[in-house]
């Protein structure tokens, strides 16, 4: 199972695309893995027969994790991509045939090996530095394993929510695990619904929980009178036409942040010690994209460099892959600051929880014609709220104030986002 | 099938086996004219006379020394301790010879010998006469150990000790003496390294042996009135170990619970939960747990010796976390 971020401890075998006994050339895609943010496909590294698949479809494996091999024509079997050696599965049945045959005539399975080979799915728990061990008797890992079921799927009912036999024999009976035996039976109608969490939303959960709990946020609120702007937006789409079909709001605002930060490096940072925050030179926004089953956050990279149409055009690409879950795993990471836009579900305003390690998180409301005071008399003008959530130990409010008040600035004169020079020039 | 007990079903086989081979004679300390600490060769003097029946001096080292010498050259005493913690003097000679002899010796010479007398607690003797050593023994290769429970095991298991060719070490229990059971007549031999299931039940193996036998399986009486059905393995012998009935029964379970004496640290709970992890792994649904002895000298105050050992209690307790 190849590591395919920093954060992958374990992925999912969606499909495989070569059966055992294909040939196999380097390059070829032998299967679709999932893991918390992406799916991707995975490529053989070297040539031969796919002599065993040890991960079945729909089952987890560690980073690491043996999940086929593939015998070289007369030479070494070969490890899947990337598998460190240390997952090497124990020796028994799941070991197949072929997949310790060292010469190129492999004797004839037995009927017994062959039986057992195919589909073993790894446990989802061996790999080192895993946070979260899916905790089952081995009882019930040996029964899931033997029916496919994904151990992390299941809701254990034993001691520390041990998944124990019952709650195996229970799934696969298609039934919620009845509580230990001694214990009475539950009322008829139960008065709430347990649902799963998706992998994804579990992903997410550590890490808002990681972010909320150890950065100190703080929120800064400040409106943006969006004007000019929109009629910014308007002549861009006058004068280009279809190459300017992309541009959003969004995207005036993604490069009105990007431009700040490149002024305010304090925010564009991340505190690597607590003696030491590391600014960054370079400015990657990371771009909230609602998805089906949760969130996910593409990378825009130097958007304080890229020209408003280019910037426009990668965006759209970034939140229509994102959406439809066909991004490569470099999409995903490098975000130096993020943005999270709710304007289009009708809110007005509101405060985001920061996407550790970063230090900052910009959220936009919508934009709202709202009665505002200019030059004494009041006036109807499209106005919209941003909140910046920072990290305090990175900077204070005097520092969020300063980085609102130029991203404000720049929407203000959006004359200024036409540039990719530094905002203040 | 009489109904005896279990000292008279230890001394109705040493008659038995005395009359059947005279090679067999008895040795020990208040065992002739005093008839046994615990009365078990009661009236074996007078039966047999002062060759076949041998009141020695206060002596493990040099009794039981004689003995190895005498079953070397072809007879088989049954050595009485007076308790087992004074085999602890004569420990070099069962360790070092009794233990090895059959070995150094090409298998040329063997010791058939019998050591027999009450292992462990449970009738106030304080630290130094309440030890139960099964552990000990059981460590060393050469040597046999037997641990009858029952009146029918006691004899079963002293008429294959006294016809082995090599040394046992046969723990009685002082709170097991009087204990009644059916005993059935005959040549009743129990086979050494069988284990018995003194209870059926799916739910979770129970693995003991000894006197703990008892409240283990009142124990299981009182987890059956909860719906909870143990299997109670009583082990029988420790060396030979019978971990095939164990783990047949917790690949039935997937739970188990081992239950000792004393212990705790190196004992034989440990033991045969190591077998079962070896063995089993894969069909277990829950932690092995144990019961075993608190893991101090053993008090001599009545409250605190029930406290600083096993009871039906503390077995109630394991099984439900390991059914949880």
């Amino acid at each position: 199972m190849p590591k395919m971020s920093d954060a992958m401890t374990e992925g999912k075998v969606l499909s495989w695309r070569k059966r055992v006994g294909d040939r196999v050339a380097r390059g070829d895609v032998l299967a679709e893995i999932e893991t918390d943010k992406v799916n991707v496909e995975i490529e053989a590294e070297s040539a031969g027969t796919l002599s065993e698949i040890v991960v079945g479809e729909g089952t987890l494996a560690p980073v690491g994790a043996v999940i086929a091999r593939i015998n070289g024509g007369g030479g070494r079997p070969a490890e899947s991509p990337s598998s460190p050696p240390r997952h090497e599965p124990a020796p028994g049945p799941s070991a197949g045939p072929g997949a310790r045959a060292s010469t190129a005539a492999a004797p004839a399975p037995r009927a017994d090996q062959a039986a057992a080979a195919p589909e073993r799915p790894a446990q989802p728990t061996a790999g080192a530095g895993v946070t979260e061990r899916v905790k089952a008797s081995p009882l019930a890992r040996r029964l899931a394993a033997e029916r496919g079921i994904d151990l992390s799927r299941v809701t254990g009912t034993g001691p520390g929510g041990r998944i124990v036999e019952r709650d195996i024999e229970a799934l696969a009976a298609g039934a919620p695990a009845a509580p230990a035996r001694p214990a009475a039976a539950a009322p008829a109608g139960a008065e709430y619904e347990d649902v799963e969490l998706s992998r994804m939303r579990q992903a997410i959960a550590r890490s808002v929980a990681q972010s909320h709990q150890t950065i100190p946020h703080f929120y800064v609120t400040s409106e943006v009178e969006m004007r000019r702007a929109l009629d910014l937006r308007t002549q861009l789409k006058e004068a280009y036409g279809d190459a300017a079909g992309a541009l959003s709001i969004n995207d005036l605002i993604v490069k009105a942040a990007a431009l700040a930060l490149r002024a305010r490096p304090d925010l564009n940072a991340t505190l690597v010690s607590p003696e030491t925050v590391r600014r960054f030179r370079r400015v990657h926004l990371g771009i909230m994209v609602a998805v089906p089953d949760g969130l996910v956050v593409p990378v825009l990279r130097d958007a304080d460099r890229l020209p408003l149409l280019t910037l426009a055009t990668e965006a759209r690409r970034l939140i229509d892959g994102a959406r439809e879950r066909r991004l490569r795993q470099d999409d995903f990471s490098g975000a130096t600051f993020s943005i999270s836009n709710l304007g289009m579900y009708d809110v007005t305003m509101f405060s985001a929880i920061i996407n550790g390690p970063q230090a900052g998180i910009l959220a936009v409301g919508r934009i709202q014609e709202r009665p505002v005071v200019r030059d004494g008399a009041i006036v109807a003008r499209p106005m919209m709220a941003l909140t910046v959530s920072v990290d305090h130990r990175v900077t204070d409010g005097v520092g969020a104030a300063a980085f609102l008040a130029e991203v404000k600035r720049l929407l203000e004169h959006p004359v200024l986002l036409l540039g990719t020079s530094a905002a203040n020039a | 099938m009489p109904d005896l007990t279990y000292r008279d079903a230890l001394k109705s086989t040493l008659v038995e086996e005395m009359d059947r081979d005279p090679r067999v004679l008895l040795m020990g300390e208040d065992i002739g004219v005093y008839g046994g600490t615990f009365l078990v060769t009661e009236g074996l003097l007078a039966r047999y006379g002062p060759k076949r029946v041998i009141d020695t001096p206060i002596s493990e080292a040099g009794f039981i020394g004689c003995g190895i010498g005498m079953a070397m050259l072809g007879l088989r005493p049954v050595i009485e301790v007076m308790t087992w913690n004074f085999s602890l003097i004569a420990a070099d000679q069962i360790i070092q010879n009794a233990a090895k002899i059959r070995y150094f010796s090409g298998g040329q010479a063997g010791v058939p010998m019998v050591i027999r007398g009450p292992n462990g607690a449970g009738v106030q003797l304080s630290a130094q006469h309440s030890q139960a050593l099964e552990a000990l023994y059981g460590y060393f290769p050469g040597l046999y150990v037997a641990a009858p429970a029952t009146p029918a095991d006691a004899r079963g298991l002293l008429r294959t000790a006294i016809r082995a060719s090599d040394p046992v070490i046969f723990l009685e229990n002082a709170s097991l003496y009087g204990l009644r059971g059916e005993v059935p007549d005959g040549d009743y031999v129990v086979p050494f390294g069988r284990a018995a299931v003194a209870r059926h039940g799916r739910d979770v193996t129970l693995v003991t042996h000894g006197r703990t036998l008892h409240m283990t399986l009142a124990a299981a009486a009182h987890l059956a009135a909860d719906g909870v059905e143990c299997d109670v393995i009583d082990l029988r012998t420790l060396r030979p170990l019978d971990m095939a009935t164990v783990v047949e029964s917790v690949r039935r379970t997937h739970r188990a619970v081992v239950i000792e004496d004393q212990g705790g640290l190196y004992g034989v709970a440990g033991e045969v939960m190591a077998g079962i992890y070896e063995r089993a792994f894969d069909d277990l649904d829950a932690p092995v747990v144990r019961v075993s002895g608190e893991d101090v000298p053993m008090p001599y105050a009545r409250t605190l010796e029930l406290l600083a050992q096993p009871n039906e209690a503390k077995i109630v307790e394991a099984v439900r976390r390991t059914v949880a």
